[in-house]
């Protein structure tokens, strides 16, 4: 499973990094970061579907 | 306090009023009929407003700064002019390109990990309203005005570094400003009692009186941006808008949530037995009772603007239900039920784009924190009244529960 984050589009709600926290971290100002190079390791696929549904700005997409 | 001078609604669709009493009480079942019949609502009040009730339309519309300003977050008779792009509460009330810059300023005091350093606080003052709450064996409380009111006054007060006492007088200015707006305009309110006078006073002593202190005053007065100090208006409308924004939203939202569980016994059981719901349960009452609606006002010179087809004029009002989106079946399955531990949730309670509430981690920290300690100290409540009418909402654009009786039926010794 791949996951993508569009830093342009995130406001910093903070939803996949309280959901997915081993998947995504925040930076000083509250924007997410992600903490893997875009392949979710094993037994992260739900909660970075979890990420993926609850971002209010569409800003996380997982495939596969 | 509430204005009950209003002049009844003829319509919703037509002469709708949101800081009417009845709309206050019946909400909700006012969005459903508009979105089942009108979805985009308008008012000669104001000076003109809309009412979009569709998540589509509340989403589009704050997502788009181009046609639509934040030089009046608030509807009321008065409509700020002339004060973009920073406006009088930066950066809620202001335009692009300023408002980047303005709400980088305040980002990295909100972010979660500075949040964090403030839950011990939170958790301390539930537990010390809930001591004092149930000192005397009380069997029946006002939840609202024992417990809810106080807990994001206590806590904003220690981040600005001001004494708690003060959380009092913040009551005050802000039900002037977001529950009755306007309608204080021609009362004889002396100046040492309103909040200009406030701040002025404060920021004046703290620039006489450097405390040395970490605080988020002291911050704004301290804070350079390209080697230059904020200006006055600046910091005043900056601390303003945490004193106006930061309180009667997270009061509403705790209040709304103690009230549904008070009405829910399988939910309050689930929140009990299981605490992993938390993450969960907080967004749902997010959503479901999502207390801020927010406004715009349609952009000078934005010719072509519309809201879901309906064209707009320039300087009319818009207000954005938040609370009426979450609730939009096109947007949410089952929009219409709490489901605690619902999976997909993309509400807007902290609204959409880039005036995403600033103060959202605090705010879900401080609801996640009181729901859990008043659960924790009395598991098992009940609304103590029948009537409906005995929970009063606000009016205006916030809503919660501003007088919430509450039954306790069981609670556990302080750990």
């Amino acid at each position: 499973m791949r996951i993508v984050l569009d830093s342009d589009a995130c406001q910093g709600h903070g939803r996949c990094y309280s959901l997915a926290p081993d998947l995504f971290d925040s930076d000083d100002e509250g924007y997410a970061v992600l903490k893997v190079d875009g392949e979710v390791p094993a037994g992260q696929e739900e909660a970075a579907r979890l990420a993926a549904d609850n971002c209010p700005e569409f800003a996380i997409t997982v495939e596969g | 306090m509430t204005d009950t001078t209003r002049p009844p609604v003829a319509d919703w669709t037509t002469d709708f009023d949101h800081t009417h009493p009845d709309y206050a009480q019946h909400a909700p079942e006012i969005w459903e009929e508009l979105r089942e019949g009108c979805p985009v609502a308008h008012t000669e009040r104001f000076g003109g407003a809309w009412l979009p009730v569709r998540h589509e339309d509340v989403a589009a519309i704050a997502r788009d700064t181009e046609h639509f300003s934040s030089e009046g977050v608030i509807v009321s008779d008065f409509r700020p002019e002339g004060l973009a792009p920073m406006g009088y509460a930066p950066p809620i009330t202001s335009d692009p390109p300023f408002h980047a810059g303005s709400r980088r300023l305040l980002l990295p005091a909100f972010s979660p990990k500075e949040i964090d350093r403030w839950e011990e606080t939170t958790r301390a003052a539930c537990r010390e309203l809930l001591d004092e709450m149930l000192a005397d064996g009380a069997t029946e409380v006002d939840a609202a005005v024992a417990y809810t009111q106080h807990i994001p006054v206590r806590v904003i007060a220690e981040m600005l570094g001001v004494p708690k006492e003060d959380g009092d007088k913040f009551r005050v200015f802000i039900h002037r400003v977001l529950e009755a707006p306007g309608s204080f305009a021609h009362e004889e309110i002396p100046y040492e009692e309103t909040l200009d006078y406030y701040l002025k006073t404060l920021i004046a002593e703290r620039r006489a009186n450097p405390t040395g202190e970490d605080d988020l005053v002291n911050y704004l007065i301290n804070v350079e941006v390209d080697g230059q100090p904020l200006s006055d208006d600046h910091v005043q409308g900056s601390i303003g808008l945490l004193i106006i924004a930061g309180i009667d939203t997270t009061w509403s939202a705790i209040g709304a949530s103690l009230w549904h569980l008070a009405k829910t016994p399988e939910d309050r059981r689930r929140l009990v037995d299981d605490p992993d719901l938390m993450v969960f349960a907080v967004e749902e009452f997010l959503r479901f009772y999502a207390p801020v609606t927010m406004a715009r006002i349609v952009a000078e010179g934005a010719e072509d603007a519309e809201i879901g087809g309906c064209p707009v004029s320039a300087r009319d009002w818009v207000l954005l239900p938040f609370p009426a989106a979450n609730r939009d079946p096109e947007a949410f399955e089952d929009a219409h039920q709490v489901i605690l531990d619902r999976q997909r949730n993309r509400h807007l309670a902290f609204g959409v784009g880039i005036h995403r509430c600033v103060g959202s981690n605090l705010a879900r920290m401080e609801i996640r924190v009181a729901v859990e300690e008043w659960i924790a100290r009395i598991p098992d409540f009940e609304l103590a009244t029948d009537d409906p009418d005995a929970v009063r909402w606000s009016t205006g654009q916030v809503r919660g529960p501003r007088e919430l009786p509450i039954r306790i039926l069981s609670t556990n010794e302080v750990s």
